[in-house]
């Protein structure tokens, strides 16, 4: 059994017109662990991140009934401010999209959009943002040069740090390393690892074994379905769907 | 609940910024319908078969544009007989022949610098190179050559822009199958990236139509009908002046009435253009899907 | 040539080679005319309006604020004259950029998609309206307001001369409607070339639409909103037309309610009766402009390859 839940989703259905993306979804994500959303392309797991922190509210045409609720708190109930959302529930996205901007005011977006002026507030804000993702070191001594100078495996952590900066609850994360070497790869993986002592991990990957090696729980989404969900360990053991078993194993997606 | 989802303050900047931008945009949208109401409202009393029709004179008692719209349609024509090939022509170059270099940029720049340099300059050249220097004087051949020059980049441009779009498959295509490239050229790039050029070319009329400040000097004011069929063809050697000169004439004189006539016909043709222009537009983009 | 004899396909590629070369020549003469002309304006601007400053003087020209041309004793001081057409592209500039580019986001980023739909041919449209249409409805609106406004303000006024509202306010307001389009229009397409993922990025950070809008996206849209900025200084400062009645008739130091001449309109209006040296200085102010756009040009081009290297 989970030991605290931190979002528990309700039948959750999601129609983009009149295509059917999320069907009946309830699944409950555990709090300061990593939960990997597994499954072929187009089964609905990067669309379910979206409705995490409503990033799917841009979509023309989206239509989202059931509840989806966060330490108890209905995100779809009317009067939700979504920019409060998004400051608890932070987002990496799949292509690092680092502002053209110095390192620095790439971190201090966030703190500044919440009235934080102060210098040296920010400068801690920064420095720990970036220690936090592990890029400190790197980037320290040129914080005032162009952020799109780093190398792809860099942005992404410095867009991890970004997120980071705002403190957030939790972090969704759409298929961080999927642009990226398997250098940088393993890189965030080892700092996702690290990030779950603070931080709720909700990460959407291709990668089986990615999924494997960092993830406590996973679901897995089949054509806009939650076929199975659990812990990690039992899933990649002893599926209990058939479905699951064959994705798993490589025999599909 | 401290930490509530729930709306906590709502942020005065944007919706004083808000507040800007819907301003903003009504005042650009405002602005176009009040002008083109008071336009209409003013002018179109003064439009009817005589005032298209006849020129104005004095011994007959007409008052009239007839000789203008004339002068008009001389310099559009004679302008894109000599600016269209020599437009395509260059955008051809610059998209087919040329590699990457210095004489390149140098003609990539003075394309861009044409296309920046006021209308009143190239009057002021017109009148000395074309009028003294050519001894044209003020005739419409003056005045066409110099507007040339000026929408020359338009067509340029245009005719580039849609050669970009053809598909390089189409050129080795062509070539491929042993078409020499002037043959390949002809056959499968210029129809390819016609609407192209002829939306450039329905903008250089509209250029054309609007221009006043380079054809003062050049094409000068003359108002009246030719004479004798003879007289269409010297017209060309002659002093005429464009329904937007007389605008501008009958303005300076106080000759409102016939201002804001002129001022109609112009929009006319001003949103005809505009028209144009977006259906090409439309036309050629669904063209380019299938 | 031995072998041309015997082999037909030899000798039809030689012809096609003709051709081939012809076209080439020929495409490339085309291209040569863009050269030619602005060479040949160059040179003309130079050879008609060196000439003045050379009898004239060139501090008596650009640094003398008395411009007498027509006097006993002519004096052809144009420095009122660059002044108001640096003062009133500014004046325009300051006006119209915001409105511009507020607009260029309402259209690109705030308006529903009909809504911009049938806002953007409007912009289109105010950009085609011949200049000289604009200079009427300045004529007819603008300058009888400004008159009452100077009745009502210069009332007491001992030393005030009217003007009938063609003042520099006047030509300003026109020159303002008159770049409306290009910033609009520029800035727009610069604000939609802003990648996605970059408001998808501040979104995600918990920023609100507005903030999007102007800590993201018109910064990463910044060069394309420059360029529309110069292009509008460009136009503004080659205006003539549209503002050669509007502004008055008199050469004055450029302040709201006087009476004013711009580089342009001191040429469109005096051109057509000046004579001598009086028409030699006018080419000197042809050449100030000149001077002047091709400045503008540069930087623009500075501008536009800068852009370039960033991405």
């Amino acid at each position: 059994m989970m030991k605290n839940v931190k979002i528990k989703t309700r039948n959750l259905d999601l129609y983009y017109g009149e295509n059917h993306a999320l069907k009946d979804i309830n699944i409950d994500i555990e709090e300061k662990a990593i939960t990997a959303l597994i499954g072929p392309s187009g089964c609905g797991k990067s669309t379910y991140l979206k409705t995490l922190n409503r990033m799917n509210d841009f979509v023309n045409g989206v239509k989202i009934t059931g509840e989806i609720t966060l330490d108890g708190e209905n995100i779809y109930a009317p009067g939700v401010d979504t920019t409060l959302l998004r400051k608890k529930v932070g987002m990496v996205f799949q292509q690092p999209n680092p502002f053209p901007m110095s390192i620095y005011d790439n971190i201090a977006y966030g703190p500044r959009l919440e009235g934080i002026r102060s210098r040296l507030r920010l400068d801690e804000i920064v420095e720990t943002s970036l220690k936090q993702a592990a890029i400190w070191d790197e980037v320290k001594d040129r914080l005032k040069k162009s952020a799109l100078g780093l190398s792809g495996g860099q942005q992404q952590r410095l867009c991890i740090a970004r997120a980071l900066a705002v403190q957030p609850e939790v972090l969704l994360m759409d298929e961080p390393t999927s642009a990226l070497d398997p250098v940088s790869t393993l890189k965030i993986e080892e700092l996702a690892d690290e990030l779950k002592k603070e931080y709720t991990i909700i990460i959407v990957t291709h990668n089986m074994q990615q999924a494997a090696r960092i993830s406590d729980r996973t679901a897995f989404f089949l054509l806009g379905e939650v076929i199975e969900d659990g812990k990690t360990e039992q899933m990649f053991s002893v599926p209990k769907d058939k479905r699951t078993e064959d994705y798993i194993t490589g025999r599909f997606g | 609940m401290p930490n509530s989802l729930i709306k906590k303050k709502s942020r005065i900047q944007d919706t004083v910024l808000y507040i800007c931008i819907y301003f903003s945009a009504a005042i650009s949208v405002l602005l176009l319908i009040g002008i083109i109401g008071y336009v209409l409202v003013k002018g179109i009393g003064s439009i009817n078969l005589e005032f298209l029709t006849k020129a104005t004179s004095a011994i007959d008692g007409t008052t009239g544009i007839a000789g203008n719209i004339i002068n008009t349609l001389y310099i559009i024509v004679i302008t894109l007989l000599i600016a269209t090939p020599i437009g395509v022509g260059s955008a051809i170059f610059l998209n087919e022949y040329a590699k990457p270099g210095r004489f390149v940029r140098i003609v990539e720049f003075t394309t861009e610098t044409l296309a920046g340099i006021p209308s009143i300059i190239f009057g002021l050249f017109g009148m000395v190179f074309f009028g003294n220097t050519l001894k044209l004087g003020y005739s419409i051949l003056s005045g066409a050559f110099t507007l040339t020059l000026m929408i020359l980049p338009l067509i340029t441009r245009n005719t580039q822009e849609a050669l970009k779009t053809v598909p390089n498959s189409y050129r080795s295509g062509a070539l491929g199958i042993g078409a020499t490239k002037w043959y390949m050229i002809r056959t499968i790039l210029l129809p390819s990236a016609m609407p192209g050029i002829i939306t450039g070319i329905i903008l250089a009329v509209g250029r054309i139509v609007g221009e006043s400040a380079a054809l003062l000097f050049t094409a000068g004011s003359g108002y009246i009908l030719p004479k004798t069929p003879i007289g269409y063809f010297t017209k060309i050697f002659e002093s005429g002046g464009t329904m937007t000169i007389q605008l501008y004439l009958s303005m300076s004189k106080g000759q409102y009435s016939i201002a804001f006539g002129i001022a109609v016909v112009l929009l006319v043709i001003v949103v005809g253009i505009n028209f144009l222009t977006k259906f090409l537009a439309k036309k050629f983009d669904t063209g380019r899907r299938d | 040539m031995k072998a041309n004899t015997n082999s037909s396909v030899m000798r039809s590629s030689q012809t096609k080679v003709v051709v081939e070369n012809t076209a080439q020549i020929i495409f490339t003469i085309c291209a040569v005319v863009a050269i030619l002309a602005v060479f040949s304006i160059t040179l003309y601007m130079f050879l008609k309006g060196v000439p003045a400053f050379a009898d004239v003087g060139v501090a008596e020209i650009l640094f003398n604020p008395v411009w007498e041309p027509t006097a006993q004793n002519p004096s052809f001081g144009i420095l009122y004259i660059i002044l108001t057409s640096i003062v009133g592209t500014a004046m325009a500039i300051i006006l119209g950029v915001p409105i511009g580019v507020l607009t260029a986001v309402f259209l690109s980023e705030v308006a529903p998609k009909k809504l911009a739909a049938a806002v953007r041919p409007a912009v289109d449209l105010l950009a085609g309206i011949p200049s000289v249409i604009y200079g009427l409805l300045g004529l007819m609106i603008l300058n009888p307001f400004m008159y009452k406004l100077e009745q009502i303000i210069f009332e007491n006024s001992p030393t005030h001369q009217f003007t009938g509202g063609a003042n520099l306010i006047s030509a300003v307001l026109v020159l303002v409607i008159m770049i409306l389009p290009t910033v609009i229009n520029i800035s727009q397409s610069a604000l939609q070339a802003v990648p996605k993922s970059l408001k998808d990025a501040s979104f995600g950070l918990g920023a609100s639409h507005i903030q999007t809008i102007f800590k993201v996206q018109m910064p990463a849209a910044r060069s394309g909103i420059v360029t529309a900025i110069v292009l509008g200084i460009g136009r503004a400062i080659g205006e003539a037309m549209a503002i050669s009645l509007v502004s008055g008739s008199s050469v004055n130091p450029p302040f709201p309610f006087n009476s004013v001449r711009f580089l342009t309109t001191a040429i469109v209006s005096e051109m057509g009766y000046a004579a001598d040296t009086h028409r030699m200085v006018l080419f000197s102010i042809g050449l100030v402009l000149f001077v002047f756009i091709m400045v503008i040009n540069i930087v623009l081009t500075k501008i536009l390859k800068g852009e370039k290297h960033d991405a």
